[in-house]
């Protein structure tokens, strides 16, 4: 076979059927002279290509993909291509995330008489891609885990993080009990949160009978987003505890119709911040590489701005050094929906800053660094997909595309290109629809920061269609809708 | 069984390992990123103590391994037939594991009696095991989420180990006695050219395991779990029990793939290539908290809900396995389910309140 031994490359096209493939053919009936680098699948319409075509084809080391389609408005099917503009523009937008060339990507729009045109197209991208090379594979990068295990320096919160008194604190828990009780009797349940295995931990709290809603707890230790709960209860009317932050998932829900709005009751309060337990740890600075469980304080008090552990050695933490990522640059303390008890929430000090910190983090890697770091990241990935089961989004659940064999996405091979692949479609799959809770991260049993990823595609969502998700019950996604003209879409010249 | 031992000083543990390991690849806890996880150690790498995130079954039992490769061939004179070659080589290095706590040498135990003693031998988990010695360090701390000594583990449970270290004495004074349990043990210890280990330092370490064990009983008195396989079956059909217990559950593999015991597999036949003609079955780990575990060709699935996967998980630990194995519970009380676990999920909690008898009446 000549692909590997000599001068071409592994250039893979994605042809539409009815515009695409035809001027290829023209382009071969005509006797242009063509790169042979190119392998053509025909497909019925560049509204086909899943973005994760490309992104198999490229971490299974092809060298560059082209999706070739009708003009605009020139759509066999009228729309196909104008979906496929936003997702193909989204997906060239996210590639240097993983480390990919942008370059190796690209979508054009070639129509069956342009013989000529595809001439030109398929010769200027396979050069483009003869300049790049042979594609760099993400399995052979240098390793590169750059993030200290202590003093990593954070930003300061965008707000001055302090939870009401203690005495305020009681009132406003009793109060959303009483409510909680008094809605009890409507609904199957109430989701809340409790004391977990230790006084470092909370857990998720099912209540069903009043005698439940005594165990409510509230403060900087209810990390979980229980909005993830709320779809396995279709039909049944339940009640959910927010935070600010849980409120954007279950607007998300309501959006696209994965919870009914008569059947889910929202109560909430302010938050002031939660921790994460992995900071937590490393300011306890226990014995070289000890395990949260080690720190395990007999109790954990919130005092204001911090939080005082009560133990052997007693040790007050400021919350502004412990709590999660997303707090930092919070700014919806307060729930966006549904029966807020407590709505006072600490104002934001200025303006929110232009990337999340694990994001910065990784904007400012080299694209090498970035393979490497994502090979040494998901190296350890146990494919247990905590990450995926804990996010508010992910409702496919038991018929996730990562487990099944017919499409036959993933192998079980336990290398690094299978585990990061799932990260990938799972970042894709909630383009325009993560609201970056944070709980894929939070979740992985070894902390791998999976967050960076779905950052960097609300980024991208941002930046192209002035969208973020969660805010607007009746919005619609970004990726469910088209625009004739996209305001910040450029036609890539070709 | 203890009467060969050693000492080892604090800063004597890089070279004494090194000679330990000499023709093997040594695997040691090692930080990536924010876990701790079992790695290749470098000769003469200073290993990490930490209890590692995940347990070094992965050594012995690889989340996934090549079984075979098959080929197809076709005849050149008769090209509608084709033959089938199988490879079925298996490269397995000799090794060894440094740093495995007892919960994690005493899960390599629960994996003999199923894949070395039971009614079929696995080949290539013996092999692996045959070729790889277990250096355990004893637990000098107990973490809020152990519960070994709940199980008939321990924090100085030599189960499943060759050597078994204990941390004696503190700072630069400090070093580990290490004990050899089996005849390999005795010859790897050898290979490390170590002063024997004087009565002082063998009552130190006694008294560090004493001292461990106490801490473990007035953190969690072990309950009477005598009644619990019986118990889990008389819930076996109690739905309100189950729901309850896994309302909380996002069914995801975390627990499974972080338990040192944990060993379902699933096996995947994956081509190279679109033409079928080459590829290789894999073994890969299963667990029983997916929805694919359990369904059927027919698209059938009896465990339909998370609650039928949890009690299946609880109930294999704790009933299933003891019925088919002396008793032995196929849990040690290491505590990474509910560390590891998104939302706690608790067995020690499952276990005792379905132990407990009529706790509560199920809902009629």
């Amino acid at each position: 076979m000549p692909v590997l031994k000599g001068k071409e490359l592994r250039v893979v096209g994605f042809l539409c059927n009815w515009c695409s493939y035809g001027g290829a053919d023209t382009a071969g009936v005509g006797r242009f002279s063509q790169p042979t680098d190119l392998r053509i699948i025909r497909v019925p319409c560049s509204g086909r290509v899943d973005p994760m075509f490309v992104v198999k084809a490229l971490l299974g080391g092809a060298d560059g993909v082209l999706v070739s389609g009708c003009h605009p408005r020139d759509c066999h099917y009228s729309q196909g291509n104008f979906y496929a503009r936003r997702r193909l523009e989204t997906l060239k937008t996210f590639l240097p995330a993983l480390g990919i060339d942008p370059d190796r990507f690209q979508y054009t729009w070639v129509s069956a008489s342009e013989g000529q045109r595809w001439k030109n197209v398929v010769s200027t991208f396979v050069e483009k891609v003869h300049q790049l090379g042979h594609a760099p594979r993400i399995e052979e990068a240098a390793p590169y885990l750059p993030l200290a295990e202590k003093g990593d320096t954070l930003p300061a919160p965008l707000r001055p993080l302090a939870w009401p008194a203690a005495g305020t604190l009681t009132a406003s828990l009793e109060q959303l009990r009483e409510k909680i009780r008094a809605a009890l009797p409507e609904l199957d349940c109430v989701i809340g949160w409790q004391q977990g295995f230790d006084a470092l931990h909370a857990t998720p709290l099912f209540m069903r009978k009043p005698e439940d809603v005594d165990k409510l707890t509230w403060g900087p230790l209810n990390v979980h987003n229980l909005a993830t709960y709320l779809p396995q209860f279709k039909n049944r009317k339940v009640g959910v505890v927010v935070k600010g932050c849980d409120s954007r998932s279950v607007i998300e829900l309501l959006q696209e119709k994965l919870v009914e709005p008569d059947n889910v009751r929202v109560f909430g309060m302010a938050c002031e911040g939660v921790v994460d337990v992995e900071r937590v740890r490393k300011a306890m600075e226990p014995a070289e590489g000890a395990a949260c469980t080690d720190v395990a304080p007999a109790a954990v008090a919130v005092e204001g701005d911090g939080l005082a552990f009560e133990g052997d050695t007693p040790v007050r933490l400021k919350l502004a050094d412990v709590v999660a990522e997303k707090c930092r640059t919070c700014d919806t303390p307060v729930p966006l929906l549904g029966d807020v008890v407590e709505g006072n929430a600490s104002a934001p000090a200025g303006p929110g800053p232009d990337a999340p910190p694990s994001l910065e983090a990784l904007d400012a890697m080299t694209p090498e660094q970035r393979r490497g770091f994502w090979r040494a990241q998901m190296d350890r990935c146990l494919r247990c997909y905590a990450c995926r089961n804990a996010c508010p989004m992910c409702v496919c659940r038991d018929h996730c595309i990562a487990e099944s064999r017919d499409p036959h996405w993933t192998t079980q091979e336990g290398n690094v290109r299978e585990k990061l692949q799932f990260q990938v479609i799972h970042a894709l799959h909630l383009a325009g629809r993560c609201t970056e809770c944070g709980e894929c991260q939070r979740a992985c049993p070894v902390n791998i920061p999976v967050l960076a990823l779905k950052q960097w595609m609300n980024r991208s969502v941002l930046t192209l269609f002035d969208y973020r998700a969660g805010v607007d019950v009746n919005a619609v996604p970004p990726l469910l809708a088209f625009a004739v003209e996209e305001k910040n879409i450029k036609e890539h010249g070709l | 069984m203890m009467s060969f031992a050693r000492y080892i000083a604090r800063g004597e543990l890089a070279r004494a390992l090194d000679d330990m390991a000499r023709g093997r690849v040594a695997y040691a806890p090692r930080r990536e990123g924010d876990a701790v996880v079992f790695r290749p150690r470098a000769e003469g790498e200073e290993p990490l103590l930490a209890r590692a995130t995940v347990p070094p079954k992965g050594v012995i039992f690889p989340q996934s391994e090549r079984l075979f490769a098959f080929i197809r061939e076709k005849d050149p004179n008769d090209p509608g037939r084709t033959t089938v070659r199988l490879d079925s080589t298996v490269d397995i290095e000799p090794a060894l594991i440094f740093g495995g706590r007892p919960c994690d040498a005493r899960g390599f135990h629960i994996f003999d009696r199923v894949y070395l003693n039971g009614p079929y031998r696995d080949p290539y988990y013996a092999a692996r095991r045959e070729a790889t010695v277990v250096v355990t360090l004893a637990c000098t701390k107990a973490g809020s989420t152990c519960f070994c000594h709940w199980t008939g583990c321990g924090p100085a449970d030599a189960t499943g180990s060759d050597i078994l270290l204990t941390p004696v004495g503190g700072g630069d004074e400090g070093g580990f006695v290490a004990m050899a349990v089996t005849e390999r043990g005795c010859a790897v210890l050898e290979q490390a050219n170590l002063p024997e280990a004087d009565a002082a330092r063998m009552d130190a370490a006694q008294a560090v395991h004493a001292a461990t064990q106490a801490a473990l009983d007035a953190q969690s008195p072990a309950p009477d779990l005598s009644a619990t396989p019986a118990r889990l079956l008389e819930r076996f059909s109690d739905a309100d029990f189950w729901r309850d217990m896994s309302d909380k559950c996002l069914s995801c593999g975390a627990c499974t793939y972080l338990c040192p015991t944990c060993y379902c597999f699933n096996i995947t036949d994956e081509n190279d290539g679109g033409d079928g003609m080459r590829g290789r079955r894999l073994r890969s780990w299963d667990n029983c908290m997916s929805s694919l575990f359990t369904r059927e060709a027919s698209g059938h699935n009896p465990r339909m809900g998370k609650a039928l996967r949890l009690r299946n998980r609880v109930g294999h630990k704790f009933s299933y396995y003891p019925q088919l194995h002396e008793g032995v519970v196929s849990c040690n009380g290491c505590g990474r389910c509910i560390t590891g676990c998104p939302v706690s999920v608790d067995i020690r909690e499952m276990v005792v309140r379905a132990t407990q008898a009529n706790e509560e009446t199920p809902n009629a």
